[in-house]
Protein backbone atom coordinates (compact mmCIF):
# COMPACT_ATOMS: atom_id res chain seq x y z
CA UNK A 1 0.00 0.00 0.00
CA UNK A 2 1.33 3.41 -0.94
CA UNK A 3 0.91 6.17 1.60
CA UNK A 4 -1.94 8.54 0.70
CA UNK A 5 -0.88 12.00 -0.44
CA UNK A 6 -4.01 13.43 1.20
CA UNK A 7 -6.01 11.99 4.06
CA UNK A 8 -9.23 13.44 5.48
CA UNK A 9 -9.91 12.16 8.99
CA UNK A 10 -13.43 12.65 10.28
CA UNK A 11 -13.68 16.11 8.76
CA UNK A 12 -16.63 18.11 9.91
CA UNK A 13 -17.50 21.61 8.74
CA UNK A 14 -20.28 23.91 9.82
CA UNK A 15 -21.20 27.39 8.63
CA UNK A 16 -22.91 28.87 11.67
CA UNK A 17 -25.57 26.36 12.67
CA UNK A 18 -25.54 24.57 9.34
CA UNK A 19 -23.51 21.39 9.29
CA UNK A 20 -22.27 21.12 5.72
CA UNK A 21 -19.82 18.23 6.04
CA UNK A 22 -20.71 15.54 8.56
CA UNK A 23 -17.59 13.46 9.07
CA UNK A 24 -15.62 12.89 5.89
CA UNK A 25 -12.98 10.16 5.75
CA UNK A 26 -11.09 10.00 2.53
CA UNK A 27 -7.72 8.86 1.23
CA UNK A 28 -6.24 10.17 -1.99
CA UNK A 29 -3.25 8.27 -3.30
CA UNK A 30 -0.44 9.94 -5.22
CA UNK A 31 -1.43 10.27 -8.87
CA UNK A 32 -4.99 9.17 -8.11
CA UNK A 33 -7.78 10.90 -10.04
CA UNK A 34 -10.83 11.41 -7.87
CA UNK A 35 -14.12 12.70 -9.25
CA UNK A 36 -16.62 14.21 -6.82
CA UNK A 37 -20.25 14.23 -7.85
CA UNK A 38 -23.41 15.05 -5.98
CA UNK A 39 -26.41 17.37 -5.83
CA UNK A 40 -26.09 21.12 -5.39
CA UNK A 41 -25.35 22.07 -1.79
CA UNK A 42 -24.06 18.63 -0.86
CA UNK A 43 -20.65 20.07 0.12
CA UNK A 44 -18.49 19.26 -2.93
CA UNK A 45 -16.92 22.71 -3.15
CA UNK A 46 -16.44 22.85 0.60
CA UNK A 47 -14.44 19.60 0.57
CA UNK A 48 -11.84 20.95 -1.79
CA UNK A 49 -11.82 24.47 -0.34
CA UNK A 50 -10.78 22.94 2.99
CA UNK A 51 -7.77 21.38 1.32
CA UNK A 52 -6.85 24.66 -0.41
CA UNK A 53 -7.09 26.34 3.04
CA UNK A 54 -9.84 28.65 1.80
CA UNK A 55 -12.00 27.30 4.63
CA UNK A 56 -11.03 25.88 8.00
CA UNK A 57 -12.57 22.61 9.22
CA UNK A 58 -14.70 22.75 12.34
CA UNK A 59 -13.17 19.46 13.51
CA UNK A 60 -11.08 16.62 12.17
CA UNK A 61 -7.69 16.50 10.48
CA UNK A 62 -6.42 16.81 6.95
CA UNK A 63 -3.01 15.23 6.37
CA UNK A 64 -1.06 16.26 3.30
CA UNK A 65 2.02 14.20 2.48
CA UNK A 66 2.34 13.21 6.14
CA UNK A 67 1.91 16.74 7.49
CA UNK A 68 -1.16 17.89 9.39
CA UNK A 69 -2.54 20.82 7.39
CA UNK A 70 -4.41 22.77 10.03
CA UNK A 71 -2.34 21.84 13.10
CA UNK A 72 1.31 22.01 13.97
CA UNK A 73 3.50 20.87 16.78
CA UNK A 74 4.69 23.42 19.27
CA UNK A 75 6.47 22.51 22.52
CA UNK A 76 5.25 18.94 22.16
CA UNK A 77 1.61 19.96 21.76
CA UNK A 78 -0.56 20.19 18.65
CA UNK A 79 -1.72 23.78 18.18
CA UNK A 80 -3.53 25.67 15.46
CA UNK A 81 -1.31 26.11 12.40
CA UNK A 82 0.14 29.55 11.77
CA UNK A 83 0.46 31.11 8.32
CA UNK A 84 4.02 29.84 7.89
CA UNK A 85 2.98 26.26 8.47
CA UNK A 86 -0.09 26.60 6.25
CA UNK A 87 2.01 28.08 3.51
CA UNK A 88 4.54 25.24 3.62
CA UNK A 89 1.83 22.59 3.31
CA UNK A 90 -0.20 24.60 0.80
CA UNK A 91 2.64 24.62 -1.70
CA UNK A 92 1.73 21.00 -2.53
CA UNK A 93 -1.80 21.99 -3.56
CA UNK A 94 -3.08 23.84 -6.62
CA UNK A 95 -6.58 24.87 -7.59
CA UNK A 96 -8.57 25.84 -10.66
CA UNK A 97 -11.71 27.84 -10.00
CA UNK A 98 -15.11 27.82 -11.63
CA UNK A 99 -14.78 31.48 -12.59
CA UNK A 100 -11.07 31.37 -13.53
CA UNK A 101 -9.99 34.17 -11.18
CA UNK A 102 -7.22 35.29 -13.52
CA UNK A 103 -5.40 38.49 -12.62
CA UNK A 104 -6.89 41.02 -15.06
CA UNK A 105 -4.01 43.50 -14.78
CA UNK A 106 -1.45 40.98 -16.03
CA UNK A 107 -0.88 39.41 -19.42
CA UNK A 108 -1.48 35.71 -19.53
CA UNK A 109 2.28 35.10 -19.44
CA UNK A 110 2.52 37.28 -16.34
CA UNK A 111 -0.44 35.45 -14.83
CA UNK A 112 1.55 32.23 -15.06
CA UNK A 113 4.87 33.72 -14.03
CA UNK A 114 3.87 35.79 -11.07
CA UNK A 115 3.75 33.05 -8.45
CA UNK A 116 6.93 31.41 -9.73
CA UNK A 117 8.76 34.71 -9.33
CA UNK A 118 7.06 36.12 -6.25
CA UNK A 119 6.33 32.94 -4.30
CA UNK A 120 8.85 30.35 -5.45
CA UNK A 121 11.52 33.02 -6.01
CA UNK A 122 12.54 31.45 -9.28
CA UNK A 123 14.74 33.43 -11.63
CA UNK A 124 12.67 35.60 -13.95
CA UNK A 125 14.05 34.19 -17.18
CA UNK A 126 13.46 30.62 -16.11
CA UNK A 127 9.97 31.46 -14.84
CA UNK A 128 9.21 33.04 -18.18
CA UNK A 129 10.41 30.01 -20.07
CA UNK A 130 8.53 27.53 -17.88
CA UNK A 131 5.35 29.60 -18.15
CA UNK A 132 5.60 29.95 -21.90
CA UNK A 133 6.08 26.19 -22.23
CA UNK A 134 3.07 25.51 -20.05
CA UNK A 135 0.92 27.95 -22.01
CA UNK A 136 2.10 26.30 -25.21
CA UNK A 137 0.99 22.99 -23.77
CA UNK A 138 -2.55 24.23 -23.10
CA UNK A 139 -2.65 25.61 -26.65
CA UNK A 140 -2.11 29.29 -25.89
CA UNK A 141 1.50 29.71 -26.95
CA UNK A 142 0.47 32.38 -29.45
CA UNK A 143 -1.27 34.61 -26.95
CA UNK A 144 1.34 35.23 -24.27
CA UNK A 145 1.09 39.01 -24.40
CA UNK A 146 -2.70 39.18 -24.34
CA UNK A 147 -4.77 40.20 -21.35
CA UNK A 148 -7.41 37.89 -19.88
CA UNK A 149 -10.19 40.21 -21.06
CA UNK A 150 -9.19 39.50 -24.65
CA UNK A 151 -9.73 35.74 -24.31
CA UNK A 152 -12.76 33.46 -24.53
CA UNK A 153 -13.95 31.65 -21.42
CA UNK A 154 -12.35 28.40 -22.54
CA UNK A 155 -9.05 30.12 -23.17
CA UNK A 156 -9.22 31.84 -19.78
CA UNK A 157 -9.79 28.54 -18.07
CA UNK A 158 -6.82 27.02 -19.88
CA UNK A 159 -4.64 29.92 -18.68
CA UNK A 160 -5.91 29.29 -15.16
CA UNK A 161 -4.86 25.66 -15.50
CA UNK A 162 -1.42 26.59 -16.81
CA UNK A 163 -1.04 29.05 -13.93
CA UNK A 164 -1.75 26.30 -11.39
CA UNK A 165 0.24 23.59 -13.19
CA UNK A 166 3.40 25.62 -13.56
CA UNK A 167 3.70 25.54 -9.76
CA UNK A 168 4.00 21.74 -9.96
CA UNK A 169 1.62 20.86 -7.14
CA UNK A 170 1.25 17.28 -5.95
CA UNK A 171 -2.52 17.63 -5.82
CA UNK A 172 -4.68 19.68 -8.18
CA UNK A 173 -8.22 20.68 -7.34
CA UNK A 174 -10.81 21.47 -10.00
CA UNK A 175 -14.11 22.99 -8.92
CA UNK A 176 -16.63 22.64 -11.75
CA UNK A 177 -14.16 24.27 -14.08
CA UNK A 178 -16.41 23.97 -17.13
CA UNK A 179 -19.73 25.03 -15.66
CA UNK A 180 -19.23 28.76 -16.34
CA UNK A 181 -18.39 28.11 -19.99
CA UNK A 182 -20.45 28.26 -23.15
CA UNK A 183 -21.29 24.65 -24.08
CA UNK A 184 -19.15 24.76 -27.22
CA UNK A 185 -16.08 25.72 -25.15
CA UNK A 186 -16.37 22.89 -22.63
CA UNK A 187 -14.64 20.35 -24.88
CA UNK A 188 -11.35 22.21 -25.24
CA UNK A 189 -11.01 22.54 -21.46
CA UNK A 190 -11.84 18.89 -20.77
CA UNK A 191 -9.31 17.95 -23.42
CA UNK A 192 -6.55 19.75 -21.53
CA UNK A 193 -7.56 18.13 -18.23
CA UNK A 194 -7.52 14.75 -19.92
CA UNK A 195 -3.99 15.39 -21.19
CA UNK A 196 -2.82 16.39 -17.72
CA UNK A 197 -4.48 13.34 -16.22
CA UNK A 198 -2.73 11.03 -18.70
CA UNK A 199 0.67 12.39 -17.73
CA UNK A 200 0.02 10.75 -14.44
CA UNK A 201 2.21 11.86 -11.59
CA UNK A 202 -0.14 14.44 -10.07
CA UNK A 203 -3.19 13.57 -7.94
CA UNK A 204 -6.37 15.30 -9.08
CA UNK A 205 -9.69 15.98 -7.39
CA UNK A 206 -12.39 17.05 -9.81
CA UNK A 207 -15.78 18.32 -8.75
CA UNK A 208 -17.78 17.85 -11.91
CA UNK A 209 -21.15 17.40 -13.51
CA UNK A 210 -19.60 15.85 -16.61
CA UNK A 211 -20.43 12.20 -15.95
CA UNK A 212 -18.94 10.84 -19.17
CA UNK A 213 -15.76 12.67 -18.42
CA UNK A 214 -15.62 11.32 -14.85
CA UNK A 215 -16.26 7.84 -16.17
CA UNK A 216 -13.42 8.29 -18.59
CA UNK A 217 -10.60 9.69 -16.46
CA UNK A 218 -11.38 8.98 -12.80
CA UNK A 219 -9.84 6.16 -10.77
CA UNK A 220 -12.36 6.74 -8.03
CA UNK A 221 -15.72 8.48 -7.86
CA UNK A 222 -17.29 9.89 -4.71
CA UNK A 223 -20.99 10.54 -4.50
CA UNK A 224 -21.52 13.24 -1.93
CA UNK A 225 -24.97 13.63 -0.50
CA UNK A 226 -26.00 15.80 2.41
CA UNK A 227 -22.47 16.25 3.71
CA UNK A 228 -21.47 12.58 3.73
CA UNK A 229 -19.79 10.34 1.19
CA UNK A 230 -22.83 8.28 0.36
CA UNK A 231 -21.10 6.09 -2.19
CA UNK A 232 -17.59 5.57 -3.47
CA UNK A 233 -15.87 3.23 -5.85
CA UNK A 234 -14.61 2.90 -9.37
CA UNK A 235 -16.43 4.91 -12.03
CA UNK A 236 -17.84 1.62 -13.27
CA UNK A 237 -19.38 0.89 -9.88
CA UNK A 238 -20.60 4.38 -9.06
CA UNK A 239 -21.61 5.87 -12.39
CA UNK A 240 -22.21 2.94 -14.71
CA UNK A 241 -23.85 0.52 -12.25
CA UNK A 242 -25.15 2.54 -9.29
CA UNK A 243 -26.88 0.65 -6.50
CA UNK A 244 -27.74 3.47 -4.14
CA UNK A 245 -31.22 4.75 -4.93
CA UNK A 246 -30.49 8.44 -4.38
CA UNK A 247 -27.47 8.08 -6.61
CA UNK A 248 -29.62 6.48 -9.31
CA UNK A 249 -32.05 9.40 -9.08
CA UNK A 250 -29.21 11.87 -9.19
CA UNK A 251 -27.65 10.26 -12.26
CA UNK A 252 -31.01 10.04 -14.01
CA UNK A 253 -30.84 13.80 -14.57
CA UNK A 254 -27.69 13.49 -16.66
CA UNK A 255 -28.94 10.75 -18.92
CA UNK A 256 -30.80 12.94 -21.36
CA UNK B 1 -12.88 103.68 -8.76
CA UNK B 2 -9.41 102.47 -9.46
CA UNK B 3 -8.61 101.24 -12.97
CA UNK B 4 -6.77 98.05 -13.92
CA UNK B 5 -3.07 98.80 -14.44
CA UNK B 6 -0.79 96.55 -16.43
CA UNK B 7 2.18 98.40 -14.90
CA UNK B 8 1.12 97.28 -11.45
CA UNK B 9 0.45 93.82 -12.79
CA UNK B 10 3.99 93.43 -14.16
CA UNK B 11 5.46 95.09 -11.11
CA UNK B 12 3.70 92.71 -8.74
CA UNK B 13 4.19 89.61 -10.85
CA UNK B 14 7.85 88.79 -10.03
CA UNK B 15 7.24 89.27 -6.37
CA UNK B 16 4.12 87.11 -6.18
CA UNK B 17 5.67 84.38 -8.32
CA UNK B 18 8.48 84.04 -5.79
CA UNK B 19 5.95 82.33 -3.53
CA UNK B 20 5.11 79.74 -6.13
CA UNK B 21 7.85 77.38 -5.03
CA UNK B 22 6.48 77.40 -1.50
CA UNK B 23 2.87 76.97 -2.59
CA UNK B 24 3.64 74.20 -5.07
CA UNK B 25 6.13 72.54 -2.73
CA UNK B 26 3.63 72.57 0.08
CA UNK B 27 0.98 71.07 -2.18
CA UNK B 28 3.25 68.25 -3.24
CA UNK B 29 4.42 67.62 0.30
CA UNK B 30 0.89 67.62 1.71
CA UNK B 31 -0.35 65.34 -1.01
CA UNK B 32 2.48 62.85 -0.64
CA UNK B 33 1.92 62.85 3.08
CA UNK B 34 -1.80 62.25 2.56
CA UNK B 35 -1.15 59.48 0.01
CA UNK B 36 1.15 57.64 2.40
CA UNK B 37 -0.82 58.31 5.55
CA UNK B 38 -4.01 57.26 3.74
CA UNK B 39 -2.63 53.71 3.72
CA UNK B 40 -2.30 53.93 7.48
CA UNK B 41 -6.05 54.52 7.86
CA UNK B 42 -6.91 51.86 5.31
CA UNK B 43 -4.83 49.18 6.99
CA UNK B 44 -5.86 50.18 10.50
CA UNK B 45 -9.49 49.85 9.44
CA UNK B 46 -8.79 46.32 8.24
CA UNK B 47 -7.54 45.13 11.63
CA UNK B 48 -10.06 42.42 12.45
CA UNK B 49 -10.65 43.63 15.98
CA UNK B 50 -14.01 45.36 16.29
CA UNK B 51 -12.96 47.96 18.85
CA UNK B 52 -9.87 49.00 16.85
CA UNK B 53 -11.64 49.45 13.53
CA UNK B 54 -14.48 51.25 15.30
CA UNK B 55 -12.04 53.62 17.00
CA UNK B 56 -10.26 54.30 13.72
CA UNK B 57 -13.54 55.02 11.95
CA UNK B 58 -14.48 57.42 14.70
CA UNK B 59 -11.14 59.28 14.56
CA UNK B 60 -11.39 59.59 10.78
CA UNK B 61 -14.93 60.91 11.06
CA UNK B 62 -13.80 63.42 13.66
CA UNK B 63 -10.93 64.69 11.49
CA UNK B 64 -13.16 65.00 8.45
CA UNK B 65 -15.90 66.83 10.29
CA UNK B 66 -13.58 69.47 11.69
CA UNK B 67 -12.51 72.43 9.51
CA UNK B 68 -8.91 72.12 8.29
CA UNK B 69 -8.28 75.66 9.50
CA UNK B 70 -9.09 74.63 13.07
CA UNK B 71 -6.74 71.67 12.77
CA UNK B 72 -4.02 73.92 11.40
CA UNK B 73 -4.42 76.34 14.29
CA UNK B 74 -4.43 73.47 16.75
CA UNK B 75 -1.17 72.03 15.46
CA UNK B 76 0.50 75.45 15.25
CA UNK B 77 -0.74 77.12 18.41
CA UNK B 78 -1.95 74.38 20.75
CA UNK B 79 0.18 71.32 19.96
CA UNK B 80 3.39 72.75 21.50
CA UNK B 81 1.69 72.85 24.90
CA UNK B 82 0.32 69.31 24.72
CA UNK B 83 2.01 67.26 27.49
CA UNK B 84 4.67 64.69 26.59
CA UNK B 85 4.39 64.70 22.77
CA UNK B 86 3.97 68.44 22.29
CA UNK B 87 6.66 70.39 20.42
CA UNK B 88 7.02 73.53 18.38
CA UNK B 89 7.07 72.96 14.65
CA UNK B 90 7.82 75.29 11.77
CA UNK B 91 4.79 76.73 9.93
CA UNK B 92 5.65 74.69 6.86
CA UNK B 93 5.77 71.41 8.84
CA UNK B 94 2.54 72.31 10.61
CA UNK B 95 0.86 72.91 7.27
CA UNK B 96 2.03 69.53 5.94
CA UNK B 97 0.77 67.77 9.05
CA UNK B 98 -2.48 69.70 9.30
CA UNK B 99 -3.61 69.54 5.70
CA UNK B 100 -1.90 66.19 5.08
CA UNK B 101 -3.70 64.47 7.94
CA UNK B 102 -6.99 66.10 7.05
CA UNK B 103 -6.88 64.92 3.46
CA UNK B 104 -5.38 61.53 4.32
CA UNK B 105 -8.72 60.58 5.86
CA UNK B 106 -10.43 61.17 2.52
CA UNK B 107 -7.68 59.37 0.67
CA UNK B 108 -7.91 56.43 3.06
CA UNK B 109 -11.58 56.14 2.10
CA UNK B 110 -10.65 56.25 -1.58
CA UNK B 111 -8.18 53.39 -1.11
CA UNK B 112 -10.78 51.45 0.82
CA UNK B 113 -13.32 51.81 -1.98
CA UNK B 114 -10.69 50.59 -4.43
CA UNK B 115 -9.87 47.55 -2.30
CA UNK B 116 -13.55 46.76 -1.75
CA UNK B 117 -13.93 46.71 -5.51
CA UNK B 118 -11.60 43.73 -5.81
CA UNK B 119 -13.40 40.49 -6.40
CA UNK B 120 -13.23 37.81 -3.70
CA UNK B 121 -11.89 35.43 -6.36
CA UNK B 122 -8.68 37.47 -6.62
CA UNK B 123 -7.91 36.95 -2.93
CA UNK B 124 -8.64 33.25 -3.27
CA UNK B 125 -6.45 32.88 -6.35
CA UNK B 126 -3.63 34.64 -4.51
CA UNK B 127 -4.02 32.24 -1.63
CA UNK B 128 -4.19 29.19 -3.88
CA UNK B 129 -0.89 30.30 -5.42
CA UNK B 130 0.53 30.60 -1.91
CA UNK B 131 1.29 34.33 -2.00
CA UNK B 132 2.59 35.86 1.22
CA UNK B 133 0.54 38.68 2.67
CA UNK B 134 3.06 41.27 1.53
CA UNK B 135 3.37 39.94 -2.01
CA UNK B 136 -0.38 39.53 -2.29
CA UNK B 137 -0.90 43.21 -1.53
CA UNK B 138 1.95 44.47 -3.67
CA UNK B 139 1.42 42.36 -6.79
CA UNK B 140 -2.26 41.36 -6.81
CA UNK B 141 -4.45 43.66 -4.74
CA UNK B 142 -2.99 47.18 -4.87
CA UNK B 143 -2.11 47.17 -8.59
CA UNK B 144 -5.79 46.51 -9.25
CA UNK B 145 -7.24 48.62 -6.46
CA UNK B 146 -5.29 51.82 -7.04
CA UNK B 147 -5.64 52.63 -10.78
CA UNK B 148 -9.43 52.98 -10.68
CA UNK B 149 -9.06 55.47 -7.83
CA UNK B 150 -6.66 57.77 -9.69
CA UNK B 151 -9.36 60.18 -10.89
CA UNK B 152 -10.65 60.45 -7.32
CA UNK B 153 -7.13 60.96 -5.97
CA UNK B 154 -6.56 63.60 -8.64
CA UNK B 155 -9.69 65.41 -7.59
CA UNK B 156 -8.47 65.49 -4.03
CA UNK B 157 -5.13 66.85 -5.21
CA UNK B 158 -6.87 69.76 -6.89
CA UNK B 159 -9.21 70.33 -3.96
CA UNK B 160 -6.23 70.27 -1.63
CA UNK B 161 -4.26 72.64 -3.84
CA UNK B 162 -7.04 75.15 -3.44
CA UNK B 163 -6.93 74.79 0.35
CA UNK B 164 -3.18 75.45 0.47
CA UNK B 165 -3.60 79.25 1.01
CA UNK B 166 -4.98 78.35 4.45
CA UNK B 167 -1.34 77.84 5.37
CA UNK B 168 -0.79 81.57 5.09
CA UNK B 169 -2.83 81.97 8.30
CA UNK B 170 -0.01 80.36 10.28
CA UNK B 171 2.69 82.23 8.41
CA UNK B 172 3.64 80.11 5.42
CA UNK B 173 4.63 82.68 2.81
CA UNK B 174 3.12 81.40 -0.41
CA UNK B 175 1.75 83.35 -3.34
CA UNK B 176 -1.30 84.56 -1.46
CA UNK B 177 0.72 85.95 1.41
CA UNK B 178 3.12 87.70 -1.00
CA UNK B 179 0.20 89.19 -2.94
CA UNK B 180 -1.25 90.48 0.30
CA UNK B 181 2.12 91.95 1.29
CA UNK B 182 2.39 93.66 -2.08
CA UNK B 183 -1.14 94.98 -1.72
CA UNK B 184 -0.43 96.37 1.70
CA UNK B 185 2.75 98.10 0.52
CA UNK B 186 1.22 99.66 -2.58
CA UNK B 187 -2.42 100.01 -1.48
CA UNK B 188 -3.26 97.95 -4.50
CA UNK B 189 -4.82 94.52 -4.14
CA UNK B 190 -6.54 94.08 -7.50
CA UNK B 191 -3.54 93.08 -9.64
CA UNK B 192 -1.62 90.94 -7.14
CA UNK B 193 -4.72 88.98 -6.15
CA UNK B 194 -5.63 88.54 -9.82
CA UNK B 195 -2.16 87.11 -10.32
CA UNK B 196 -2.80 84.64 -7.48
CA UNK B 197 -6.08 83.54 -9.08
CA UNK B 198 -4.40 83.17 -12.47
CA UNK B 199 -1.57 81.10 -11.04
CA UNK B 200 -4.03 78.76 -9.38
CA UNK B 201 -5.94 78.42 -12.63
CA UNK B 202 -2.80 77.86 -14.68
CA UNK B 203 -1.68 75.12 -12.32
CA UNK B 204 -4.90 73.30 -11.55
CA UNK B 205 -6.37 73.22 -15.04
CA UNK B 206 -3.50 71.34 -16.70
CA UNK B 207 -3.35 69.08 -13.65
CA UNK B 208 -6.96 68.14 -14.27
CA UNK B 209 -6.16 67.33 -17.90
CA UNK B 210 -3.09 65.35 -16.89
CA UNK B 211 -5.13 63.32 -14.43
CA UNK B 212 -7.68 62.57 -17.12
CA UNK B 213 -4.89 61.31 -19.40
CA UNK B 214 -3.45 59.17 -16.64
CA UNK B 215 -6.86 57.68 -15.98
CA UNK B 216 -7.23 56.68 -19.63
CA UNK B 217 -3.79 55.14 -19.67
CA UNK B 218 -4.49 53.11 -16.54
CA UNK B 219 -7.80 51.91 -17.90
CA UNK B 220 -6.22 50.75 -21.11
CA UNK B 221 -3.99 48.36 -19.21
CA UNK B 222 -6.93 46.08 -18.64
CA UNK B 223 -10.59 46.09 -19.40
CA UNK B 224 -12.25 47.09 -16.16
CA UNK B 225 -15.71 46.07 -17.27
CA UNK B 226 -14.62 42.46 -17.55
CA UNK B 227 -15.61 40.52 -14.43
CA UNK B 228 -12.36 39.28 -13.02
CA UNK B 229 -13.61 36.60 -10.76
CA UNK B 230 -16.57 34.76 -9.42
CA UNK B 231 -19.32 36.92 -10.83
CA UNK B 232 -21.43 34.55 -12.86
CA UNK B 233 -21.21 34.81 -16.59
CA UNK B 234 -24.72 35.54 -17.89
CA UNK B 235 -25.13 33.08 -20.68
CA UNK B 236 -23.73 29.67 -21.43
CA UNK B 237 -24.22 27.69 -18.25
CA UNK B 238 -22.74 24.48 -19.60
CA UNK B 239 -24.43 21.47 -18.05
N1 LIG C 1 -19.10 30.66 3.19
C1 LIG C 1 -20.27 30.05 3.44
N2 LIG C 1 -21.10 30.54 4.38
C2 LIG C 1 -22.27 29.93 4.66
N3 LIG C 1 -22.72 28.83 4.05
C3 LIG C 1 -21.95 28.30 3.09
C4 LIG C 1 -20.69 28.88 2.73
N4 LIG C 1 -20.13 28.12 1.76
C5 LIG C 1 -21.01 27.13 1.50
N5 LIG C 1 -22.09 27.23 2.30
C6 LIG C 1 -23.23 26.30 2.34
O1 LIG C 1 -22.72 25.00 2.44
C7 LIG C 1 -23.46 24.09 1.66
C8 LIG C 1 -22.54 23.32 0.75
O2 LIG C 1 -21.95 24.21 -0.14
P1 LIG C 1 -20.99 23.75 -1.30
O3 LIG C 1 -20.65 24.99 -2.05
O4 LIG C 1 -19.89 22.96 -0.75
O5 LIG C 1 -21.96 22.83 -2.16
P2 LIG C 1 -21.70 22.20 -3.59
O6 LIG C 1 -21.90 20.74 -3.43
O7 LIG C 1 -20.40 22.66 -4.14
O8 LIG C 1 -22.90 22.80 -4.43
P3 LIG C 1 -22.94 23.28 -5.97
O9 LIG C 1 -23.09 22.04 -6.80
O10 LIG C 1 -24.17 24.13 -6.02
O11 LIG C 1 -21.69 24.03 -6.24
C9 LIG C 1 -24.49 24.92 0.92
O12 LIG C 1 -25.73 24.78 1.58
C10 LIG C 1 -23.99 26.31 1.04
O13 LIG C 1 -25.06 27.23 1.09
MG1 LIG D 1 -19.82 23.91 -5.73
Amino acid sequence: MTEPIVRYQNIQKSFGDVEVLKGIDLDIKPAEKVAVIGPSGSGKTTIIRLLMTLEEPTSGDIIVDGKNLWKMEKNGKMVQANEKHLSSVRSDIGMVFQHFNLFPHMTILENCMTALVNVKKIDKQEAKQRSAEMLEKVGLGEKLEMYPSQLSGGQKQRVAMARALVMRPKVMLFDEVTSALDPELVGEVLEVIRDIAKEGEMAMVLVTHEMDFALDIADKVLFLDNGVIAEQGTPQEVIANPENERLQNFLQRFNN
Amino acid sequence: MKKWSWDTFFDAFPMVVQGLGITAGLTVACFLFALIFGFFWTFMQRIPIKSVSWLIRWIMEFIRSTPPLVQLFFIYYAFPSVPVIGMTLSPFTCAILGLGIHFSTYIGEVYRSGIDGIDEGQWEAAKALNFSTRKKWSTIILPQAIPPTIPMLGNYLIIMFKEIPLASTIGVVGILQLAKNYGAQHFNYLEPLTIVALLFLVLSYPSAILIGKLEKKMNRRFDKKEPSGSKPIPEGKGA
